[in-house]
């Protein structure tokens, strides 16, 4: 090669460079930078045309700048002009910077468009190559319209020189990636088939890439590539390396392409032809083979090379898993690698052999190998090997060694890398349930988790073993005397706190007889726990009190001491101070009958898939994960109990579904017990752990009526969670989750609102049959007039639309319109109910009057129904400002020099509707030392007073 | 593949090579996270890591790191020896390749790999081949500089400055030398 020119001598972009190199900080590189992008931007834009290398040399420099991670917003025509210029490094940089920098600026996709359909007709090689690549590397649905039916027929056409063939093929196969419906199937299809045979190899490594990904997609129609790709694959593999010339890698017949096919060959079944089979199954032992034989190189790209080519074959092997011997072998042949030196294989063996665990004619040979996964658990430095160790040892798990994984998986945990902790104390969970001959193991096992790793015992693990302590009743007596004697421990876990407490308040029972678990000893034992606990187990140990009560008349009295301690009755959290009230109350009216049958035992959990399994599933997505289920448990004689095995193929919704209905506010709750939880919308995992029964049980107490799920029936529930927060303002965000996110702007005058609604797509897919409207309680409607306009049904990724309502105020009102949103994201519907922010207040007009106006106002409307007064605690911080901010905010004029004491706010305002104005006057009195507010409304009108009172009153 | 970075020991981005349609705002992030991440380990682990639901494959040669994603149906072995090629590719072209050719000829350095990698997939393994092509295109504007000697005279003037730091090939001269 001749000494290289390095850049074709742009003079003024390697300066540009070394000074920006030479650059002593951040703040003159951005400088030096911001100097160039002026300079640039007045080239452009000066009267002398720019020739084209001075274009060209302008241009790399913005493709510098941004490189280097600043936004480049101009240059885009002038890259697009260098398309076509006929100097091959101007058009060459002209195509770069598309590649790197692509708008979707429609206007420049046409001019872009254009330059490449005019290379890719100028019949020259080079300028039709570099077409190409732009295509690959952009890949724009635009360019996929305009060219996806034009690159076939260049892709097959006779005389089309190899490197355009190479070139087409991946062009198209990105294109297929990006926008396969553009991409029309037809008779060119069976003759990029026959590329596989192509006398250049590089032609059938482009070809094979392309094939591959047709086939994935449409199998039948690329069928008969498997036996091209056998032949193919058979000749490369038994050619001397010397054949393949420049294919040869480091002593390895072209490892890519061998790859590549072996790849292709996974999209079918094996082959139905004995011969191609046995063809196909020659060329596999004689990789595995070559596997044997001594390297003839000691670099390591050669054994790279030809291990990447081994694994393949191995996936291949395994893909197929029909062929008993080579399974085996690949088996073998991975259990070297286990050991070997290389850390990299040793990763790759872990990973392989996940799989090869999972058939049944290899998981005994798998198995084999126990103690040397065990091993390497113990020893990797590399956290990721160790993880892949864990995988397999869950992967090569079944009832004959559970025992020994599990305790080996428990001790591995106490000073494993927390990275991993959470999800090996998934597995130990699944583990421990899948196989547990007896119950009293499983319990164990998880109380050890808990004891080992509680930090990292997730929500499912725990919900989970109280699941399966309450549906096998063999086990309750057992896991009551495991949970007593572990809460006996100085320290110990709150996850135990919450085991301890449920399992006790169900079974504690069934150990009252020993006087060493008397019924005080049990609770004195839970209480003690409970000052160190937080809110949600603190309620759920309320609860297990309740409990006691029900089972243990003998500590009736001391539990009841406890519910009436002004810790509990008067205690600041509302959630525990409402259980405190109700279980006292409850305790002290009911019945002994009716305490029986509102405190009964919870009656067992349908079956269903483990929800630790489902949790494990979403963490490492479905193709990590090998499926510990599949029938060849049973092939190997370990047969699971049937029910088992039944419960976890049933594909039922998630427990978490059920534990946790949803994440908002519920209008009330199903389980008997939960009297005050439920009303209160309480969303913490105790309320919800009580409603795990599905249905409460036929015949029981009228309060289950009283309390039945009305939640279900109801549409999508309707998030008020922002709702407040617009009471003093008018823009902002008023609802979010993961794919969508609300802002508003409103702009009130008089009696007329508007609202611009802003929808944004947070995700990188298209929302579709989007739609909005608002809808009003019938009271609501006659009081206040709301007209949507439509908005646009499909909404980009990343794009944002903004919606228009037009408000009319007719008369007062109390209620909110709401918004519900319905769209399709990935194939399933979404639907949102938002509260929208339109209150009383938005049609204030401010007023300003003088102080013995304002008094003689007052004293006129000084009837009782006409004053509204509320005294309340402060929530915020009391400061001056913030409150003269807010009542600004909320429509009225503050009026200074009123009220004698400054220290108080006095405003006044009219409120405006179609029908009437109703004036109003307010005072808010802060008590600073008390942290208490009074605020005073009078108006005309009663219900105005009381909503505007009720509005206010949430601000501070 | 998705993606390929090339990086410093810095963590400054050398090249970066896009194979799936993401927002600028995604790429940055992408690439501050696994910098990171790759930085952070030590010189003898294992040059495979699950990312987020990719297998990032990565070899630090002299400097420079580079860095490839993967889904995860791909090989990561014959990975490892795509950014090798990639590697003998700019040593030959270059001479001797080191950090500072990257930097100041980025835009030879997408060249080579566009007629190596298209879309993701090795468009042609063959050494001879890809270098022939990019031959062919430095010819092309040889010939061009020698029709506009104006430019020639500037062109040939163009240095490349000797940094502070003195920059080490990425292979070492022994490595390129091909077996056999």
């Amino acid at each position: 090669m001749p000494a290289v020119s390095k850049g074709d001598g742009m003079r003024g972009l390697a300066v540009f460079i070394s000074d920006i190199r030479n650059c002593k900080s951040k703040e003159a590189e951005i400088k030096r930078i911001n100097k160039e992008l002026a300079n640039i931007r007045s080239k452009f834009k000066g009267d002398k045309a720019l020739d084209g290398y001075s274009k060209k040399k302008y241009v790399c420099k913005l493709l510098f700048i941004f490189l280097l991670g600043h936004d480049i917003d101009f240059g885009h025509m002038e890259a697009v002009n260098l398309l076509s210029s006929n100097k091959y490094t101007e058009k060459q940089i002209g195509y770069l910077f598309i590649s790197v920098l692509v708008n979707s600026n429609s206007d420049l996709i046409r001019l872009i468009n254009n330059g490449i359909k005019n290379d890719l007709a100028s019949r020259n090689p080079t300028f039709m190559n570099l077409a190409l690549h732009c295509i690959a590397n952009v890949g724009s649905r635009e360019m996929a319209e305009a060219f996806a039916s034009e690159i076939p027929n260049i892709l097959v056409a006779g005389d089309t020189m190899d490197s355009v063939k190479q070139s087409a093929a991946l062009c198209l196969l990105r294109l297929n990636r990006t926008s396969a419906d553009l991409v029309p199937m037809g008779e060119w299809t069976a003759r990029v088939v026959h590329l596989l045979n192509d006398q250049h190899l590089g032609v059938v490594t482009a070809a094979t890439s392309l094939i591959t990904t047709l086939a994935q997609k449409s199998p039948d129609d690329f069928k008969t590539s498997i036996s091209l790709a056998v032949a193919r694959l058979s000749r490369i593999v038994t050619s001397a390396s010397i054949d393949l010339q420049d294919y040869t890698y480091y002593f390895v017949a072209a490892p890519w392409l061998s790859v590549k096919l072996l790849r292709l060959l996974q999209c079918y079944p094996p082959p139905e032809d004995a011969a191609l089979r046995s063809r196909l199954t020659e060329c596999l032992e004689t990789i595995l083979n070559k596997a044997q034989e001594p390297p003839k190189s000691k670099k390591v790209q050669h054994s790279n090379a030809k291990n990447a080519v081994l694994f393949e074959a191995i996936s291949l092997i395994i893909h197929h898993d029909s062929e008993p011997t080579l399974l085996v072998r690949a088996c073998n042949q991975l259990g070297q690698f286990l050991q070997h030196r290389e850390t990299n294989l040793r990763y790759l063996a872990l990973e392989s052999m996940c799989t090869l665990a999972s058939s049944e004619f290899s998981h005994e040979t798998v198995k084999t190998h126990i103690e040397t996964v065990i091993n390497a658990l113990k020893t990797e430095r590399d956290v990721s090997v160790r993880q892949r160790a864990v995988d397999l040892l869950y992967a090569m798990c079944d009832r004959s060694n559970a025992k020994q994984i599990v305790a080996e998986m428990l001790s591995y945990l106490e000073t494993a890398d927390y990275s991993i902790r959470e999800e090996i104390v998934l597995k130990v969970a699944i583990l421990a349930e899948k196989y547990a001959v007896d119950y009293t193991w499983y319990v164990d096992t998880i109380l050890n988790l808990i004891r080992i790793a509680g930090d990292y015992v997730s929500e499912e693990v725990w919900y989970r073993v109280i699941q399966i302590v309450i549906n096998r009743d063999d086990v309750q007596g057992y896991a009551a005397k495991t949970v007593f004697e572990a809460l006996q421990a100085p320290a110990c876990h709150e996850n135990l706190v919450k085991v301890g407490g449920y399992i006790l308040g169900e079974f504690g029972n069934l150990i009252a007889g020993d006087s060493r678990s008397s019924p005080l000893v049990q609770f004195n034992l839970l209480h003690s726990k409970f000052h160190l606990c937080s809110v949600p187990t603190r309620a759920l140990l309320l609860s297990a009190y309740i409990k006691f009560i029900n089972l243990f008349p003998e500590v009736k009295a001391t539990i009841q001491d406890v519910l009436r301690s002004d810790s509990q009755l008067r205690n600041a959290d509302v959630e525990l101070q409402q259980r405190a009230v109700e279980y006292l109350r409850l305790s002290c009216i009911a019945s002994t009958d009716i305490l029986a049958t509102v405190l009964e035992e919870m009656p067992p959990f349908p079956e269903r898939e483990s929800s630790i399994l489902a949790k494990l599933k979403r963490k490492k997505g479905p193709g990590h994960l090998p499926d510990i289920d599949d029938a060849r448990r049973n092939v190997n004689g370990s047969t699971e109990p049937s029910e088992n095995t039944e419960a976890t193929k049933k594909s039922s919704p998630s427990l978490m579904a059920d534990l946790l209905p949803t994440n908002r506010p519920r209008p009330a709750s199903s389980s008997p017990i939960m009297l005050s939880a439920g009303t209160m919308g309480s969303t913490h995992p105790f309320t919800d752990l009580l409603n795990l029964n599905s249905t409460p049980p036929s015949g029981a107490s009228l309060l289950v009526d009283v309390f039945s799920d009305i939640s279900t029936a109801a549409p999508a529930e309707v998030c008020e969670e922002n709702f407040l927060r617009f009471v003093c303002k008018n823009n902002g965000v008023i609802y979010e989750n993961q794919l969508l996110q609300i802002g508003l702007k409103s702009e009130y005058r008089q009696n007329l609102g508007r609202i611009y609604v802003f929808y944004g797509n947070k995700t990188s897919t298209q929302f579709l049959s989007f739609s909005s409207s608002v809808t009003s309680s019938d009271t609501l409607k006659a009081q206040l007039n709301v007209h949507a306009k439509t908005v646009d049904p499909v909404i980009e990724g990343g794009a944002q639309v903004q919606q228009i309502l037009n408000i009319e105020c007719v008369s007062d009102f109390t209620d909110a319109p709401v918004l519900n949103i319905q769209f399709r994201y990935g194939g399933t519907l979404q639907n949102i109910g938002v509260k929208l922010p339109v209150m009383l207040n938005k049609f204030f007009q401010p007023t300003e009057m003088l102080s013995q106006d304002f008094f003689q106002r007052w004293k006129q409307l000084g009837a009782p129904q006409q004053e509204v007064q509320k005294i309340f605690k402060a929530r915020h911080p009391m400061d001056t400002d913030v409150t003269k901010a807010k009542i600004l905010g909320f429509g009225v004029a503050l009026l200074d020099g009123v009220d004698p004491n400054p220290a108080n706010f006095v405003g006044a305002g009219v409120i405006h509707t179609k029908n009437t104005q109703v004036g109003c006057l307010l005072r808010l009195e802060p008590n600073t030392q008390a942290q208490m507010y009074r605020l005073t409304l009078r108006t005309s009108r009663d219900s105005v007073s009381q909503r505007l009172c009720d509005l206010l009153s949430e601000q501070f | 593949m998705q993606f390929m970075l090339l990086f410093s020991r810095q963590g400054k981005l050398r090249l970066q090579k896009w194979y799936v349609p993401l927002s600028d705002k995604e790429r940055k992030k992408i690439s501050r996270d696994l910098v990171q991440t790759i930085l952070a380990r030590k010189p003898k682990m294992c040059s495979f890591l699950e990312w987020r639901d990719l297998k990032i494959v990565y070899k630090r040669y002299a400097s420079l790191y580079f860095c490839c994603a993967v889904e995860d149906q791909d090989n990561e072995l014959i990975t490892l020896e795509i950014i090798h090629r990639y590697v003998e590719l700019l040593d030959k072209y270059f001479g001797s390749v080191c950090e500072l050719d990257i930097i100041f000829n980025f835009e030879k350095a997408y060249f080579i790999l566009d007629e190596f990698l298209l879309g993701g997939e090795a468009q042609e393994t063959s050494k001879k081949n890809v270098l022939k092509a990019i031959e062919q295109a430095d010819l092309l504007q040889e010939m061009r500089s020698f029709l506009q000697p104006v430019w020639l005279s500037v062109s040939t003037s163009a240095p490349r400055p000797v940094s502070a730091s003195v920059q080490i090939p990425i292979i070492p001269p022994i490595a390129v030398s091909r077996p056999g």
